[in-house]
């Protein structure tokens, strides 16, 4: 009986539901269904089961819950006609998933319907299996679909070929025993069978290495073969999809023959002149002809080499890169892409190709372009590619742009020949996207404008120009003041002018114009006002006609919210209205730089200190010493008087600090009487307002009131940072304090020059025969780590062998535990055992460490372990 | 490939066939998610979409969006051609099929599906072959 002339009624309720306006009289009529159909269910209705589970399902494809019907599929399942069989198989597949216990029931039934003798009922039960099935019941069933591998009928053949597809993949084991009949799939004529059979013993071969040699072995000349028969087979209107007979089968053969070559390359011969067949006669209007050229690409490019296919295979994907469909197109860029390792020659040629591809309208286009010109890039090429680029990113949309000025910069700079090219890019890029520009690469870019000399007027004047068309690009400003506030004379003069530029004039004011614009642009952050206030003392200095001006400005910010603005106007305005004798020494050229040490020191990622230096404002005292420059000889000469010439780690450390070659000696002493208001003038400017401290004449007086003061100390910090940075070697231990001292933003400098608070080492862990003492040591500038140096001695008389400390600790801190020096202990104390500990509290400075101990090690082959507590850290840490 | 989804613009899902374990959750989820990527995507774009770490590969049919998802390493080509000979195997057993035929008769095109793919696979790439089935089980009803 057809469950479905019943049907009415499933059509009525579908068309009741359809009909309802609102979701609320559409619940309404699913729960009166549902009302009825638990009534059915729990009464043992027979003769609507069917129609009540096809109700069911169609309630569950809305949406609602069903889990009533679940045994109802069940009981469908075992009854007898195949009408019934169907539906509950359907509702078991739909209904319920793998991970249900309720499936575990059905097994048996399925084990019986798999040896039935109606073919049909098999398949359904074939169906079921392959669909849902779990391990369990794979393993318990393999034996049955093994056996139909071998069935007269090829529906049921094919079925449980992909049964048995499921069943490897949920218990790999079992891969063996399908091998051989996997192996005799291949040689059968019916497409559908061969399609499964094929999915099999690529599986097969993806689950167990021995099989995959089976096959290699045995298969893949009949592979070959039928690969062959199907190309060149004339019309079959069957299978005919766009006039190629089966592509999907031809793209199943090529999978798995791509399988047997990869890494074989006897295979691969084998294989490689129906490749070649296969791509070159393919034909490509289609979407069909092309889905089998592409996995003609991917199957060349992954065996073994043969340089004539591969030439072939980017051929294609060039031609793929012209196709008007996109669909084709960004298959072939994603082929290009993994092409690119195996052959860049090749791939280069489509470089105008690609290029396109960057400025197509579909996103996920332009951002494989964008990858693949990025990974194409190279000496001879970039100079245009970059022109490309950045004519690109004028008209590229928001999302992009950040992506693409990224790529660009790291582009110009791996590539860059020449500095005027960089700087020339750079330029550009930072008035197009100067918002999207990292930090460190317009540092890279300062870096590399102050160590090319002779372009330093060109730079200036470009960058000025810039800034006045593109003044909201953040980047661009920041560097342009900079610029102009250290180059300022050679903008006004056009000193260094190079060949290819016009002569601009600008005058002083001018200049001063531009950053008084900047200044004043409200959408500009704090780093770039800071920065443009430093320059603007520059040049008070640099135009002394202009100081007025300047000190106008610069008394504006006298009152601002802004602690920075606040305190750098004060400061300045202060310079210059009573330290005029000082302020062009303050405000010299910068020195170079060092680009080495720049590249060294961002590679080893210290951005916090180098930002702090390029970033923060700029104003820099000369490092270098010039003879005339006596009171700033004076000032390291106060520490030279203090430590004299064979300076310990003190002397160096200040002359680190001010950068200057303590060298001339000569200089030195005579003239430190003579220069002490000097100092006092010094001393004075650091403690802004009280009096000079007394004769503090030792150097780390100087520097805890550099300290003290850090908040105008701001100067001197600054001054030393970039030759700080490019430290003599011989001061590493002064290396790190000058960080300290140097990062410029952070409040809590105060304490020292050393590593940070000593802590007292302590007796963790002590037994009869075992002392456990811990180290403490912490990193400058990250408080809440600890590294613990634990040492194990023993007490006792006998040797510990296998010695195993372990540690936990709660989840507030983290603990890392490096290998320890042995686990051999000797005995009474001669010898002992290191191990360093690394500890990360988050919760420093309110709860303090504790941890527990187990540790483990045998004496006279008996093991021993001894547990504790270790509570008495020192707090603090 | 992982599921296969029929959808109308509305996000009312018309086949939901799964061959992976999901959460009765997820799967709504899911569906919702495919369908808002689907259905905002310009005709120009490409058919293929990145999904979670897979690839939905989809095609509209007059008001239908037919979405299979598959693995990352599946020629997209080639499910694109699956999905037009599943659409035209349907065309051919309802005559001119339409979007009401597929919810009144949801259970036939489960079948036929099952016949079309199965755990996960394609089991057939004949078309007569399908319809003849199809034929011959429906006699059995």
């Amino acid at each position: 009986m057809n469950p479905f002339s019943s049907g009415t009624r499933l059509r009525d309720m579908i068309r009741a539901i359809r009909a309802c306006k609102t979701a609320a009289e559409e619940r309404g009529v699913v729960r009166k269904e549902c009302a009825a159909i638990r009534a059915a269910v729990s009464e043992n209705d027979q003769e609507y089961r069917h129609r009540n589970l096809a109700k069911l399902m169609f309630i569950h494809m809305l949406g609602y819950p069903t889990h009533f019907g679940q045994m109802e599929c069940l009981k469908l399942i075992a009854s007898a006609g195949f009408p019934e069989k169907r539906i509950g198989y359907l509702g078991l597949m739909l209904l319920l998933d793998e991970r249900q216990e309720v499936l575990m029931l059905v097994t048996n039934s399925l084990k019986q319907d798999l040896n039935h003798t109606n073919q049909y009922i098999v398949g359904l039960a074939l169906c079921a299996l392959g669909n849902i099935c779990s391990a369990e019941m794979a393993r318990d069933l393999a034996p049955e679909v093994e056996r139909l591998l071998q069935f007269r009928d090829p529906n049921i053949r094919k079925k449980a070929a992909l049964c048995s597809v499921r069943i490897i993949k949920k218990v790999p084991d079992l891969a063996e025993n399908f091998t051989n009949p996997a192996a005799s799939l291949l040689k059968e004529k019916h497409h559908g069978v061969l399609i499964t059979g094929l999915q099999l013993c690529t599986d097969l071969c993806k689950a167990s290495e021995e099989a995959l040699e089976y096959f290699r072995k045995k298969c893949t000349e009949g592979v070959v073969k039928v690969l062959k028969d199907i190309a060149n087979s004339p019309y079959a209107p069957e299978y005919d999809i766009s006039g190629i007979p089966d592509p999907f089968l031809h793209i199943r053969l090529l999978r798995f023959l791509r399988i047997l070559g990869q890494g074989d390359a006897d295979a691969s011969d084998c294989m490689n002149d129906i490749l070649a067949q296969v791509a070159t006669k393919t034909e490509s209007n289609k979407n069909a002809g092309n889905a089998i050229l592409y996995e003609c690409v991917e199957t060349i490019m992954s065996i073994e080499d043969n340089s004539g296919l591969r030439v072939l295979a980017i051929n294609i994907l060039g031609r793929f890169l012209s196709n008007r469909d996109n669909n084709i197109r960004y298959v072939a860029l994603n082929m290009l892409m993994k092409a690119i390792t195996v052959d860049t020659q090749a791939v280069q040629r489509h470089r105008v190709t690609i290029l396109e591809c960057v400025k197509d309208s579909d996103a996920s286009i332009r951002k494989r372009a964008l990858e693949l010109v990025f990974l194409l890039v190279n000496d001879s090429n970039v100079k245009p590619l970059t022109k490309e680029l950045i004519e690109y990113l004028e008209v590229s949309d928001q999302e992009f742009k950040g992506d693409l000025t990224a790529k660009i910069c790291s582009i110009v700079e791996k590539f860059s020949t020449d500095k005027i090219w960089y700087i020339d890019q750079m330029l550009k890029v930072l008035s197009e996207a100067g918002n999207f520009v990292k930090d460190e690469v317009w540092h890279g870019l300062i870096v590399v404008i102050s160590n090319a000399s002779n372009l330093h007027g060109y730079t200036v004047r470009s960058l000025c120009k810039a800034v006045q068309t593109s003044g909201e690009q953040e980047s661009l400003v920041r560097v342009a003041v900079w610029c102009i506030g250290e180059y300022a004379e050679m903008l006004v003069n056009n000193t260094g002018m190079l060949d290819v530029e016009e002569p601009i004039t600008v005058t002083e004011s001018d200049a001063v114009d531009v950053i008084e614009i900047a200044i004043k642009r409200h959408t500009l952050d704090l780093t770039t006002r800071a920065m443009c206030l430093s320059a603007l003392l520059k040049l008070s200095s640099r135009f002394p006609a202009c100081s007025q001006r300047i000190k106008d400005i610069i008394i504006q910010y006298k009152g601002s919210l802004v602690l920075e603005l606040q305190q750098r106007s004060i400061e300045f305005n202060s310079i210059i209205e009573k330290h005029q004798n000082i302020r062009s020494l303050l405000v010299e050229r910068m020195p170079v730089l060092d680009e080495a040490t720049y590249n060294g020191r961002r590679a080893g990622s210290l951005p916090a200190t180098t930002s702090a230096s390029n970033g923060a404002a700029l104003n820099l005292p000369n490092g270098v010493a010039k003879p005339a420059a006596v009171p700033l000889v004076d000032l390291l000469d106060l520490s030279s008087d203090v430590v004299p010439a064979p300076s310990p780690s003190g002397g160096d450390f200040l002359q680190d600090l001010l950068g200057v070659d303590l060298s001339p000696a000569s200089s030195q002493s005579g003239t430190i009487q003579a220069q002490k208001n000097g100092t006092d003038v010094l001393l004075d400017l650091l403690s802004i307002g009280t009096p000079p401290a007394q004769s503090t004449s030792s150097t780390s007086d100087i520097l805890s009131s550099i300290q003290d003061n850090k908040t105008s100390s701001g100067m001197l910090e600054r001054l030393s940072s970039p030759s700080g940075l490019s430290a003599q070697a011989s001061s590493p231990a002064g290396g790190s304090p000058i960080m300290d001292l140097l990062d410029g933003f952070a409040p809590n400098l105060a304490t020292q020059e050393d590593n940070g608070p000593a802590y007292p080492s302590l007796v963790a862990f002590e037994s009869s025969s075992l002392k456990l003492m811990f180290n403490f040591s912490k990193s400058p500038g990250n408080p809440q780590a600890t590294t613990i140096q634990a040492t194990f001695t023993n007490k006792s008389t006998n040797i510990f062998t296998d010695f195993i400390f372990q540690a936990a600790v709660p989840k507030f801190l983290q603990l890392h535990l490096d290998p320890a020096s042995s686990n051999t202990l000797p005995a009474s104390g001669n010898g002992s055992i290191t191990q360093d500990l690394r500890v990360t509290n988050s919760q420093h400075g309110k709860k303090s460490l504790v941890m527990r101990i187990r540790i483990s090690y045998k004496v006279n082959s008996k093991d021993v372990l001894e547990e504790g507590q270790i509570n008495n850290f020192p707090r603090g840490l | 490939i992982r599921f296969i989804l029929l959808q109308n613009r509305q996000g009312k899902t018309r086949l939901a066939k799964y061959y992976i374990p999901l959460e009765e959750s997820e799967k709504h989820k899911v569906e919702y998610e495919v369908h808002r990527l689907v259905v905002n995507r310009d005709p120009k774009f490409t058919n293929f979409v990145e999904f979670r770490t897979h690839k939905v590969i989809y095609r509209r049919y007059a008001g239908l969006f037919f979405s299979l998802c598959v693995d990352m390493t599946d020629n997209e080509l080639a499910y694109l051609e699956s999905i037009h000979l599943f659409v035209e195997i349907l065309d051919h057993f309802f005559s001119n099929v339409c979007e009401l035929d597929l919810v009144f008769n949801f259970h036939k095109v489960y079948l036929i599906l099952d016949e079309f793919i199965l755990a996960g696979e394609l089991q057939e790439t004949s078309k007569r072959a399908i319809i003849e089935r199809m034929g011959e089980l429906e006699k059995l009803e």
